[in-house]
């Protein structure tokens, strides 16, 4: 083990990933010597090469097509769209190509060898082009995995899972947390597993959902919550394509409330989805309406940056507002 | 100069001068000429009696096979078709000139690729019908074909996608220690789009051994090529990237081949793209959802029904003595009785049964997926006069 902050853990299993089949390759904007506007991938050119870990032109849409056509030759793909506020002229190459390659071809290609990793979210006074958090959109494109990490230690094991799984996966990495969040992570290679959702706290008055940096603010409002006598069952999705309904659909019908949470858009947002999959699920089982707290349906705010998040507060004030229904 | 990246090197003038084009001026390859005869100056490819017949009869096949498919779609028999009458000579001909192991990455009019590749009547007319003998298993529009066994890659709709693909086929190849280049067709219309511009420069930047093929056929549907660049054609555009490039007339088969033999020559030797753009004409409509007559004339189309390729080869093979003219008739009645057989045949094979919808949207179906299945089997089997494709093979 080893303390870790989350980006030192996707470099640490980015070097795993490489060391271990050398099909592996890494590329980018500004992902070769320099290490990423993050630095994530620092080192990577030095120790594999260049031909493995490599800049691209400043192209969205050429680096996705490129990456399909490097996976579905075999390659195993890791391209890095610098901020996922970025990854909409992309938008065709995966909802169109990616997404439908191992479809439409009736599983003679596909393009399961890739990894697209993307930093996303808000909270580092990026306004609304460094800040959003666009899962839902790729959440309504079959084909496609979705996966977020919450920590060093999630990172490293559900990359090397995304990385090494036979089908497309979108990795969102919780840029608010690539210095903040320091853990302890094992230095050897290992993988948690994709489309299970992990219940980081149990509780028996109401269920807290969310994924990625939302996970700490569920934390911080659950201690609230628990001051006040209302005890919190905390849920970490990890998965948003495919996602763990089981885990949540048990957790809900053992407290009889929920509450979903993300920095996105309220309006169409996935917890939308997750709300209408689970009234259905444990409508007789429901002792209030499922709470969603999530960003305004605005584009991401600036100077209003702290006013728009679904912060602690918010939160708190949802989980209030379910248990006193 | 060939370097230069930013500003080194660079020479100055201390007078304004624009550069317009013209400056460059992009010739067009011609080793037939329209009537069968080869220029005199012209250096003949290397081809064998051989390759020589099955690159014309490729394209006779191609022919009739468009006409009959369009006959088929008018009659109502399948959905759609898209013919590439005057065009065979650009894909045959380049298909002809690369190794088995190369990927075709194709935009959706190269069929005389994948017939030159070994892809059959019968293999046509499963993909046309969508039905369970199709490898692809019916979820594509006809023409959407794909043989993995053939490095024919599926094709897919949105236009210019293939574009950047190629670059990271060609540079997966390049890594794999591989043998081989990615071909990659695409229209003048579709050079467009944005993927055009990203995977050429991305081959360039990132030497991947990748063939760009543009068929320049002067039509994207109804919009002529005058409305789509105002620049000298796709060629000029390579100059721009760095990329070697060649302009051909692309109904002269000889020119398309050599062209292309020589581009993938470089292409492995150098380990980088190049850029061949074909000079052709859409003879056919752009598919059988269009009809020409609304946007171009009838004189403009025979001007190049004089120049189609597959009689311009067809001149010098009888002139050369390897094909007996008489051999025609009789090569293409076979093929459209084969046609035909095949299509009445197939038109009768059923689609793929109903657990296909959920398969390969994933390596595995996941639970949601399975579960929608069985939801939908049982709606089936309560309504099953409205889903009479799947009904009666629908099991518990």
């Amino acid at each position: 083990m080893a303390k870790m902050n989350l980006l030192q853990a996707i470099n640490s299993a980015l070097i795993s990933a490489m060391t271990q089949d050398e099909r592996v390759m890494v590329f980018g904007e500004d992902v070769g010597h320099f290490g990423g506007v993050f630095r994530a991938t620092s080192n990577l050119q030095e120790k594999f090469g260049k031909a493995r870990c490599f800049n691209t032109p400043l192209t969205e849409q050429g680096i996705m097509g490129f990456a399909n056509g490097l996976a579905s030759q075999g390659s195993v793909a890791i391209a890095e769209i610098q901020f996922a506020d970025y990854i909409f002229p992309a938008f065709d190459q995966i909802v169109n190509e990616t997404a439908k390659w191992r479809y439409r071809s009736g599983g003679q290609f596909s393009v399961g060898t890739l990894t697209i990793r993307t930093p996303y979210g808000g909270g580092i006074a990026g306004g609304h082009y460094h800040s959003q958090s666009p899962e839902a959109y790729f959440a309504h494109t079959p084909g496609m995995k979705i996966v977020v990490p919450r920590n060093p230690y999630q990172a490293k094991g559900l990359l090397l899972a995304s990385i090494r799984d036979d089908n497309p996966v979108l990795f969102m990495e919780p840029k608010r947390l690539y210095r903040a969040s320091v853990g302890e992570v094992p230095e050897d290679d290992y993988e948690l597993p994709l489309g299970k959702a992990e219940i980081v706290k149990s509780g028996s008055d109401i269920t807290l959902l969310a994924w990625g940096a939302q996970m700490e603010i569920m934390e911080k409002a659950a201690e609230m919550a628990e001051a006040k006598g209302v005890s919190c069952e905390v849920i970490d999705l990890r998965s948003i394509l495919p996602w763990d309904v089981e885990t949540v659909a048990t957790s809900v019908m053992k407290t009889g409330r929920l509450l979903i949470s993300h920095e996105a858009p309220l309006t169409g947002g996935f917890a939308s989805e997750i709300a209408a999959t689970i009234q259905k699920h444990c409508f007789l089982y429901l002792e209030s309406p499922i709470e969603r707290v999530c960003g305004l349906d605005t584009p991401y705010p600036l100077a209003h940056e702290k006013e728009y998040m679904p912060d602690h507060l918010k939160v708190f004030e949802g989980i209030m507002r379910s248990v006193n229904f | 100069m060939q370097h230069r990246n930013h500003l080194g090197d660079i020479n100055t003038v201390h007078q304004v001068k624009l550069i317009d084009k013209g400056v460059v001026d992009i010739p067009m390859l011609q080793i037939m000429q329209p009537d069968g005869s080869i220029h005199s100056d012209a250096t003949m490819p290397e081809i064998s009696q051989e390759l020589a017949v099955k690159m014309y009869r490729t394209m006779q096949f191609i022919r009739v096979l468009d006409e009959r498919m369009v006959a088929a779609q008018r009659q109502g028999r399948i959905s759609f078709y898209l013919a590439s009458t005057g065009e065979e000579a650009a894909s045959v001909g380049s298909a002809a000139a690369l190794s088995d192991k190369d990927m075709i990455m194709s935009q959706y009019r190269e069929q005389g690729a994948l017939a030159f590749r070994g892809y059959t009547t019968e293999q046509f007319m499963n993909q046309m019908f969508s039905n369970e003998k199709e490898p692809n298993k019916g979820r594509q529009m006809p023409i959407h074909y794909g043989a993995k066994e053939l490095n024919f890659m599926t094709i897919s709709s949105p236009l210019g996608t293939q574009i950047p693909q190629a670059s990271g086929y060609a540079y997966g190849q390049k890594m794999a220690g591989e043998e081989a280049v990615t071909i990659c067709y695409f229209g003048e219309g579709a050079a467009s789009e944005g993927d055009f511009h990203a995977g050429l420069n991305m081959a360039a930047v990132l030497n991947c051994p990748a063939i760009f093929f543009c068929r320049n056929n002067g039509y994207a549907i109804s919009t002529p090529a005058e409305e789509q660049f105002a620049g000298d054609g796709i060629a000029s555009r390579g100059l721009g990237y760095g990329i070697k490039t060649i302009r051909v007339d692309g109904n002269d088969i000889f020119a398309v081949f050599e062209a292309t033999r020589k581009a993938r020559e470089i292409a492995l030797a150098e380990n980088c793209p190049v850029l061949i753009e074909a000079m052709s004409y859409r003879l056919a409509a752009h598919s059988t959802s269009d009809d020409p007559t609304g946007y171009r004339s009838k004189d403009e189309e025979a001007r190049w029904h004089a120049k189609d390729p597959i009689q311009r080869l067809g001149n010098w093979l009888a002139a050369k003595g390897w094909i007996d003219p008489a051999e025609d008739e009789k090569y293409l009645a076979a093929k459209r009785a084969e046609v035909l057989d095949e299509l009445k045949r197939v038109e009768k094979v059923p689609v793929c049964s109903i657990e296909h919808i959920i398969e390969d949207v994933y390596d595995t179906p996941p639970w949601h997926l399975q579960e929608q299945l069985q939801e939908l089997k049982d709606h089936i089997r309560k309504y099953p006069d409205a889903y009479p494709k799947t009904a009666s093979r629908v099991k518990e």
